[in-house]
């Protein structure tokens, strides 16, 4: 059977009429002699036409953020990856973990209450879901329900379109079709990423309201206010790809950062200009350019003075956390050091 | 006779140390693999070098045959007593002699295992190491010295026979010699530039005389260490992978791995690249060695590096692996055996070729994979397949699998490691018959009551 593809929600015209090539220019990546070369770059990948653009992507996702119309120009170049058979990554490297992160068909219908908090492929971290915090919820978890975002650093929006919906499908009939709730807690945010900005860009529907981690604990930290003790320590934070997705969800950390005392020291590497954790760019086999970075970011971490180095994403804290240790900083999640500050 | 035989063997060994019981001949009947059980008359223990001479004695006195043994792990049988005799068991003769760190040796008893060395070297020397098979650690370094072994140094040092540097022996006539610098010099440093003696003991699964003592060499044990895990689809390619690898000289150990199970791992053929350095600086210097060796492949995006978070690559460090016990026990009986070929590099895809036909006509668990020996001087490709032992058919399958595979590997000019009775014939058939003939008339010399695992390199 055929399924025509709903192509990626994008107006060619806000391109030819942007007068900043923000999504280019900003790129920490690639090098362009000036905003004309950008912006014919950004054409050719608009037209269809073979970009260097195309061939030199980290897949950071920043130009999702940098782009001042919402125009999805990260999924646009990665549809183009695809289309033209450019592929970032070896073919064998991406196969196999196309089958390795493939759904397995394992789940088995499960009562669930709120709050429903989803662990996407992290089953390791469940432990994570405890105290205060997470009082009372219920973890999904497993390839099965996994958001299937990485895709996107691997030209494979295709992989995306066919198995987004299906963990979706997964999502409600085993969990939260019979629950007392329609919200379901991301608890890494590249999955609330999924489930708002790839699926309105991608045209799938979304049938239950997917809810930010820091918007969930923002709002438990309003309701525990009596139990934190604030920690009084300076952090620097890793801000991962995914938060591209969601821009708007980093003043809500703050938020939480200054109700639990942490001061969120000030960096060059942090907020619009954070750089990867150098995960992705090994997968492209990128591993000295993805030293490079690594060495930058935690040279930037290291004149802040801070005792933590905080990640929202497992995947970044999994790739950068024994490096930022062997350097003297503490890796932590987010959720644990609000843990930390709820005496958990 | 046998009472007689036991009564005699306790006053050598002490009388707690030697059993005819049948509980013990059943034990030692067998290993884990496929080949049909051959009980001993007796097993004794000896606890150093006079006594097992005094079992050998003894042994030619009755001409009665003699089963050296280690820790029986082999899995092709060769510590059955094919006809009957004596098993001598060496575990009692464990204990570590030397450590030089400066020349980077260690001379061990006979029954000394590799987990002894491992946790010894720990505690008291960790800046070395040596290099460990996967097999369980109760396995003894001089069986695995014997059957020409290899591990987790093979890239860095070959063969774990390559790693001997000097060996006791007990000769089939009770004599007690030394081979390498120890025979010279008293320290265990080399075999070099002697006649090479110790090849009189290596190969012969065990007709040649009995190890009491070895030399193995040591290598630097890194703070640093990695694993890269290199992943391809072509076959054909593997080859010139392996031979790229090895050229930069920087890995301590590669082991090419194809396995059905995971289902996400069916189909591709993956290298376990172990390397370790001092310094940081030192291990992302070799690191990129490796990666420039077959940059091209990435370039061509056929094939590439796993990208491997630091948490994931425990399994892949750990020493010995664990992943072979796990598939030793896939089919939840226990049973487990493989034909290990010595070939040549370039037979890589036949080998597994030949390996995917077999398993699909026996229909048996499968796993296939490689150790690399040297800088790609050759490889030890191995055929492994699970059963369960407490059924028949099954391990029928298996046989029929491991004999075909025997064939399989002699025809595309490997040789099988570490032979079972069977195979040696087989092998035997493809020799030159003046290499075979001399090979006899040494046994002849050294053996001349043929007490020494008859029933092996027989015709």
């Amino acid at each position: 059977m055929h399924t025509k593809k709903t192509p990626i929600k994008f107006d060619p015209d806000l391109c030819v009429k942007c007068e900043t090539t923000a999504c280019l220019m900003n790129c920490q990546y690639i090098e362009f002699a000036d905003r004309a070369e950008a912006r014919a770059e950004k054409l050719k990948i608009n037209e269809g036409k073979d970009s260097r653009v195309l061939h030199e992507c980290l897949t950071c996702y920043a130009c999702q953020e940098y782009c001042p119309f919402g125009n999805n120009p990260f999924y646009l170049l990665v549809e183009r990856q695809e289309e033209k058979g450019i592929l970032p990554a070896p073919k064998p490297i991406v196969e196999e973990q196309l089958r390795m992160m493939g759904p397995k068909g394992r789940l088995t219908k499960a009562p669930v209450s709120s709050p429903v908090v989803n662990m996407c492929t992290f089953p390791m971290l469940t432990g994570c879901v405890r105290g205060k915090l997470f009082e009372g919820a219920s973890v999904i978890v497993g390839t099965d329900i996994f958001c299937n975002v990485m895709w996107l650093h691997f030209a494979k929006n295709s992989t995306i379109r066919e198995r987004v919906p299906k963990m979706i499908d997964n999502i409600m009939s085993f969990y939260l079709s019979d629950a007392d709730t329609n919200e379901m807690v991301c608890f890494h945010d590249e999955c609330y990423g999924t489930y708002t900005s790839v699926a309105d860009a991608y045209g799938i529907d979304v049938p239950f309201t997917p809810i930010h981690p820091f918007d969930f604990y923002n709002q438990r930290l309003d309701a525990l206010k009596a139990h934190i003790k604030p920690l009084n320590a300076k952090i620097v934070y890793q801000r991962p790809c995914s938060n591209r997705l969601c821009p708007e969800t980093d003043s809500t950390l703050d938020e939480i950062f200054e109700k639990i005392g942490a001061d969120r020291v000030p960096r060059k590497y942090d907020r619009k200009t954070a750089l990867c954790c150098g995960g992705v760019p090994r997968a492209h086999q990128r591993d000295e350019f993805a030293d490079e970075l690594v060495e930058k970011n935690i040279d930037d971490m290291l004149t802040t003075g801070a005792t933590y180095c905080v990640f929202n994403c497992p995947f970044c804290m999994s790739t950068l956390g024994q490096e930022v240790a062997d350097q003297g900083l503490m890796p932590i999640l987010v959720s644990d050091l609000i843990q930390i500050a709820l005496g958990d | 006779m046998t009472s007689d035989l036991i009564a005699r063997l306790g006053e050598i060994v002490g009388p707690r140390y030697v059993s005819g019981h049948a509980e013990e001949r059943y034990l030692y009947s067998m290993d884990q693999g496929t080949m049909p059980p051959a009980a001993p008359d007796a097993v004794v223990m000896p606890k150093n070098t006079e006594e097992v001479r005094q079992v050998v004695r003894l042994a030619n006195e009755l001409k009665t045959p003699v089963v050296p043994m280690g820790a029986g792990l082999v899995l092709s049988g060769l510590t059955r007593a094919l006809k009957g005799g004596i098993i001598v068991d060496m575990k009692r003769m464990n204990h570590i002699i030397e450590v030089n760190p400066k020349s980077r040796y260690a001379v061990v008893e006979g029954g000394v295992s590799q987990g002894m060395l491992q946790a010894y070297l720990k505690k008291h020397h960790p800046e070395l190491k040596h290099s460990m098979p996967d097999a369980p650690p109760i396995a003894t370094l001089a069986g695995n010295v014997c059957i020409h072994g290899s591990g987790h140094l093979s890239v860095l040092g070959g063969s774990h026979s390559d790693m001997l540097t000097g060996m006791e022996v007990v000769l089939p006539t009770g004599e007690i010699v030394r081979t390498g610098s120890c025979s010279v010099a008293g320290q265990w440093f080399a075999r070099s530039p002697l006649p090479d003696l110790s090849g009189l003991f290596m190969g012969w699964s065990g007709t040649t005389g009995i190890v009491t003592k070895l030399g193995i060499k040591l290598f630097p044990s890194y703070k640093h260490n990695d694993v890269l895990v290199f992943v391809a689809e072509d076959a054909d390619l593997m080859p010139e992978i392996i031979s790229r690898l090895t050229s930069t000289q920087v890995a301590e150990d590669m082991t090419p791995w194809m396995t059905p199970k995971p289902e996400w791992a069916r189909g591709f053929l993956h290298i376990n690249i172990a390397y370790g350095a001092h310094t940081k600086k030192e291990l992302t210097f070799k690191r990129n060695l490796l990666q420039a060796s077959v940059r091209e492949y990435a370039d061509q995006k056929i094939a590439g590096f796993l990208p491997l978070p630091p948490p994931q690559k425990g399994r892949f460090l750990k020493i010995p692996s664990p992943d072979l016990a796990r598939f030793a026990d896939l089919r939840k009986g226990g049973g487990f055996e493989y034909v290990g070929a010595i070939m040549a590099i370039e037979k890589f895809a036949d080998a597994y070729r030949a390996g995917l036909a077999i398993a699909e006509k026996y229909q048996v668990s499968y796993s296939l994979g490689a150790r690399i020996i040297g800088a790609g001087h050759c490889m030890m490709f191995f055929f492994a397949y699970a059963f369960n032992r407490a059924d028949a058919e099954d391990v029928r399958r298996a046989s029929d699998a491991l004999e075909a595979t025997n064939t399989a590997a002699l025809d595309m000019g490997g040789i099988p490691w570490k032979a079972e009775e069977p195979a040696q014939k087989q092998i035997i058939e493809k020799m030159d018959p003046e290499t075979f003939a001399l090979m006899e008339k040494i046994r002849g010399v050294l053996d001349p009551n043929g007490i020494m695992n008859p029933g092996n390199w027989e015709k």
